[in-house]
């Protein structure tokens, strides 16, 4: 029996499980469960009403009125009608209304901003995020990207600023979209209420790479959280190997240190996603590729195939320079 | 007094120069010239507006290869069938096309070409306006195209949201393309607007008092008075953007006190007018068939009409709701939130009206019927998703995904497209003389009806499922290549669909059973006349004496006689009771609005290139309008 579940079910259960890290049908935040609950209410409401109209259309269509009727009858009917349709309109108004209060408190339920929040700064790129981590000591504040960590059931107040065109920050599983609009600041607070990863996804067409443009979202226990906290503020791991510090020595002496940060190193640059602990983080390039040796191994020698338009040029490396950064980048943890 | 000189009425004049000779008359003073140069410079209104839906259905056609390049490539995840590059363009040009190269053009070019039939006159008013707005719409749209051909097509977003689409972030010439072409789609649609709005106040038949206009007239007014409000706003906001990018003006600049937002308001303030400007006439025409094939008149023709002018003041009020993720204060957004949703009521009260004429009269299931019920079926459902975006927390989780893309395809397909197909199946046999085909039609209607909600319904989910849109690939771990697969495949029939229309169209234009003058037994005045109708549209104006005068007046039509024949004159009447108050020329044939349109088409795309342009530019354009306004010494009291 258990093995019939376990071969039929789990596969079924998986799928649901993937299909539903991007998806808003499926909320994992107090502020997603919220529009969820509004949706259905509009789906089952509206689902009504279209088939009330298409049921009364069908029944206009379908009915044989006779074919002469005197002058009087007809004047009858006609008031009927009319009077049906002045209440069809009344019972419009109605709904409307209800729908409008139901989305009125819908926004007061969600909206409501916490003190004692957890602050992370998001700016969106061409094409890829940038991940700040604000608190009152200086020594907690760090920089990552493409990865946002949060703590179960605590609140969370994203500011959201865009550094270069508009996007839209999108993590359908735990809140509504919203813009990050350059020369404005906007706010997204919620509170995630189950562990999972998930995904985000730029909503506002940003320019060539706007389809690659994701963001992994991961929610863990507070105990796991802090843990992930102390490795990011840390500066990056020493490399160990002959290999991994010959990487380190390309990635501080090419080009790769004029636009990336790798704290800990000579490698300061500030166009580009901050490399700290780029081998903790699940993928590379904004949700492209997998963070493995050979994916990061073709992402630098390739970036302009992999995703044309990206704003990361080609560093012509040797074959031994090449396998020497790859695989110090993985390491950092 | 020469007989060429003396005062032509058509009162007595078949008693003194025999029968036929009314008719020979008019024809002579209002035909236009054979040949090449005739040709272009004809103002006959038939002729003009059956030019402009023939070229809005040709971008029709075009548009729908982008989408379905579009599909080709959304097929299967991670697809590389089309670059980033590439499907940019594609998607913005299908976009900008559809909107302002299609919908809004051909919904003008039904009102140039059945207003002045419908309104009992003889042609439009301002009909070389009109010719030059033919132009300048063609040019604008070949400018579009071939751009795109030569890699320099828009491909920013048919809304161009800055600073994509400013100096900084938009190189070359692209945007400029975009800004440009929306210029010239402007200026052909004031020039439209302008026309149709004085062609209904001051030229209806004698009798035709507010009460007696046909719904589709009103729905055109509504339109022209929507166009001459909304548009404004975007050739401010175009020509802004331009400025931006060209003489380094900083109006979106936030680093110099721009400010980003003011684009986007300065966009849908036009945009969402723009959606009404579209739908509103479908909504008019699809009143104006439907008595036809029910065969009574329209029940609440004063609701329908008062929910037309509705549907117009409310359209201006919520252009935020395309906004609503940007970050507004909180009154701004229950504001806008309750006045989207006010929208549903005169729409709501239009399906009912609808219905009730559908139930108290008995449905002949002719082709443009079957149109009407693909409407009910397809627009009702985007109106429950209009609803659904129209709610603030909602639209933060449905805007800009694939949910959307269904929703406005499910309204400005089901809604706009369906009823002008259903008008074009309908008026066809005026416009050519001679019916489409009732067996291909219902398989056009079953293939597009089909076609449509099995392509369209599942985007709902996608949308839901997290699928952004204006993206050119997706991974496959996300689980949408399947369902996106099904909504490639049919699209083939809704390909089909149209291409059927299309083949329908051509070969009844040259081989359809001959129509006669009232194929469908309609009450409405452009069947007063014959089909196609002769130059001069009636060889007398009729007199109106109620709202469906040829079911009314079966025995004869009233007329009325005096207007000049040798001259070209209309019958002006007052705007509310539409009492005969002057006989007016009507201007003749002229090749200068041609001339006008290429010039002013000189400077726009010049412009793209250096602001000198409007300087220089002005010149050409000056002089065509000196010839076009040219005194040609008629003595003013001859009309």
């Amino acid at each position: 029996m258990s093995a019939f579940l376990l071969r039929c079910v789990l596969p079924l259960l998986l799928l649901a499980g993937c299909s539903g890290w991007q998806s808003a049908l499926d909320p994992r935040a107090d502020a997603a469960q919220e529009l969820h609950g509004l949706f259905w209410l509009f789906t089952i409401t509206c689902g009504i009403v279209w088939a009330v109209v298409m049921l009364v259309l069908a029944g206009a269509l379908l009915r044989r009125p006779a074919a002469a009727r005197p002058e009087e009858e007809r004047g009858r009917a006609e008031r009927r009608s009319g009077r049906v349709v002045g209440g069809a309109v009344a019972a419009t108004v109605l709904v409307i209304a209800g729908l409008t209060l139901a989305s009125f408190f819908a926004t007061r339920g969600i909206s409501a901003d916490h003190p004692e929040a957890l602050v992370v700064r998001l700016r969106g790129f061409q094409w890829w995020w940038e991940v700040t981590y604000d608190d009152p000591s200086p020594n907690w504040v760090f920089i990552t990207a493409n990865e946002l960590h949060l703590p179960l059931g605590r609140p969370v107040r994203l500011e959201l600023a865009a550094a270069d065109v508009i996007h839209s920050f999108w993590v359908p599983n735990l809140a509504g979209k919203q813009d990050m609009i350059p020369g404005r600041d906007n706010v997204l607070a919620f509170t995630p209420t189950q562990a999972g990863t998930y995904r985000a996804q730029c909503a506002e067409f940003c320019g060539l790479q706007h389809a690659h443009m994701a963001l992994q979202v991961v929610v863990e226990t507070p105990e796991e959280f802090g843990r992930w906290r102390a490795t990011q503020v840390a500066a990056a791991a020493a490399p160990e190997s002959a290999e991994e510090v010959a990487g380190r020595a390309v990635l501080e002496g090419k080009a790769c240190a004029a636009c990336h940060t790798v704290r800990g190193t000579a490698a300061a640059g500030t166009l580009g996603p901050d490399l700290t602990h780029v081998g903790g983080r699940r993928n590379i390039a904004a949700g492209m590729l997998p963070t493995t040796r050979g994916a990061m191994a073709a992402w630098i020698a390739d970036p302009q195939t992999i995703k044309p338009g990206n704003n990361m040029p080609m560093v012509p490396l040797s074959a031994d320079e090449l396998q020497a950064v790859s695989a110090y980048l993985v390491r950092l943890r | 007094m020469t007989p060429a000189e003396r005062d032509l009425r058509d009162a007595a004049l078949e008693a003194t120069e025999g029968a036929g000779a009314l008719e020979r008359r008019l024809e002579r003073t209002w035909r236009t010239r054979e040949g090449f140069w005739g040709a272009l410079s004809t103002v006959d209104h038939k002729i003009i507006g059956r030019r402009y839906i023939v070229t809005a259905f040709a971008f029709l056609a075009l548009g729908g290869v982008l989408a379905m390049l579009m599909r080709l490539q959304l097929a299967r995840p991670e697809s590389r069938f089309l670059s980033a590059d590439l499907y940019n363009q594609i998607f913005t040009i299908h976009g900008a096309n559809m909107m302002f190269l299609f919908a809004v053009p051909v919904a003008e070019a039904m009102a140039v070409y059945l207003v002045p039939l419908l309104v009992g006159t003889r042609n439009i008013a301002f009909p070389r306006l009109g010719a030059f707005s033919y132009w300048v719409y063609l040019f604008g749209g070949i400018m579009l195209w071939v751009a795109f051909i030569l890699q320099t097509g828009p491909d920013v977003g048919w809304f161009a949201y800055v600073p994509l689409s400013g100096p900084q972030y938009a190189s070359g010439k692209r945007a400029d393309v975009w800004a440009q072409m929306i210029t010239f789609t402007e200026i052909s649609a004031l020039a439209v607007a302008v026309e149709i709005v004085v062609t209904v106040l001051k030229q209806r038949a004698p009798g035709m008092s507010l009460d007696r206009i046909p719904i589709v007239v009103w729905a055109m007014l509504v339109m022209a008075f929507m166009i001459i409000l909304a548009m404004p706003a975007v050739v401010t906001g175009s020509s802004v953007l331009i400025m931006d990018r060209l003489v380094g003006t900083h109006f979106f600049n936030p680093a110099e006190g721009g400010d980003v937002l003011l684009w986007q308001h300065l966009f849908w303030f036009f945009g969402h007018p723009e959606v009404y400007i579209i739908f509103l006439p479908s909504v008019g025409m699809l009143s104006t068939m439907l008595p036809s094939f029910v065969r009574r008149p329209i029940f609440g023709y004063l609701a329908l009409v008062m929910s037309i002018m509705a549907i117009g003041v409310l359209a201006f009020g919520l252009w935020v709701h395309h906004m609503f993720t940007t970050g507004l204060p909180r009154l701004g957004e229950s504001f806008f939130t309750a006045s989207s949703m006010a929208i549903a009521v005169p729409a709501g009260t239009q399906i009912f009206c609808w219905i009730a004429t559908i139930w108290l009269g008995r449905p002949v299931f002719r082709v443009p019927f079957l149109f009407i019920l693909a409407f009910f079926f397809t627009f009702v459902l985007g109106g429950m998703t209009g609803v659904m975006v129209a709610s603030v927390p909602l639209d933060t989780q449905l805007h800009d995904t694939y949910f959307v893309v269904a929703h406005f395809h499910y309204v400005l397909v089901g809604g706009a497209v369906f009823p002008l197909l259903g008008a074009i199946y309908y008026w066809f046999p005026k416009i050519t003389g001679r019916m489409m085909s009732e067996r291909i039609g219902r398989w056009v209607v079953g293939l597009l009806f089909l076609g449509f909600n099995f392509t369209f319904f599942p985007m709902h989910i996608l949308g839901l499922q997290g699928m952004p849109r204006r993206i050119y690939a997706y991974p496959p771990e996300l689980g949408w290549g399947g369902m996106n697969l099904f909504v490639s495949l049919c699209s083939i029939a809704l390909a089909a669909g149209f291409l059927l229309f299309f083949v329908d169209a051509v070969r009844s234009a040259r081989k359809g059973p001959p129509a006669g003058d009232n194929p469908w037994d309609a009450s409405t005045l452009e069947w007063a006349t014959t089909s196609p109708p002769p130059p001069y549209n009636f060889a007398r104006i009729p007199v109106v004496t109620s709202a469906a005068p040829l079911w009314d007046e079966r025995a004869a039509l009233p007329v009325a006689s005096g207007l000049s024949v040798n001259r070209r004159e209309l019958l002006i009447t007052t705007m509310g009771t539409a009492t005969p108050e002057v006989r007016e020329t009507s201007p003749q044939n002229s090749i200068w609005p041609f001339w006008a349109a290429l010039a002013t088409s000189v400077m726009l795309v010049w412009s793209i290139f250096s602001p000198w342009a409007l300087v220089w530019a002005s010149i050409p354009v000056a002089i065509t309008l000196i010839g076009w306004f040219w005194p040609r010494g008629t003595p003013e009291d001859d009309a």
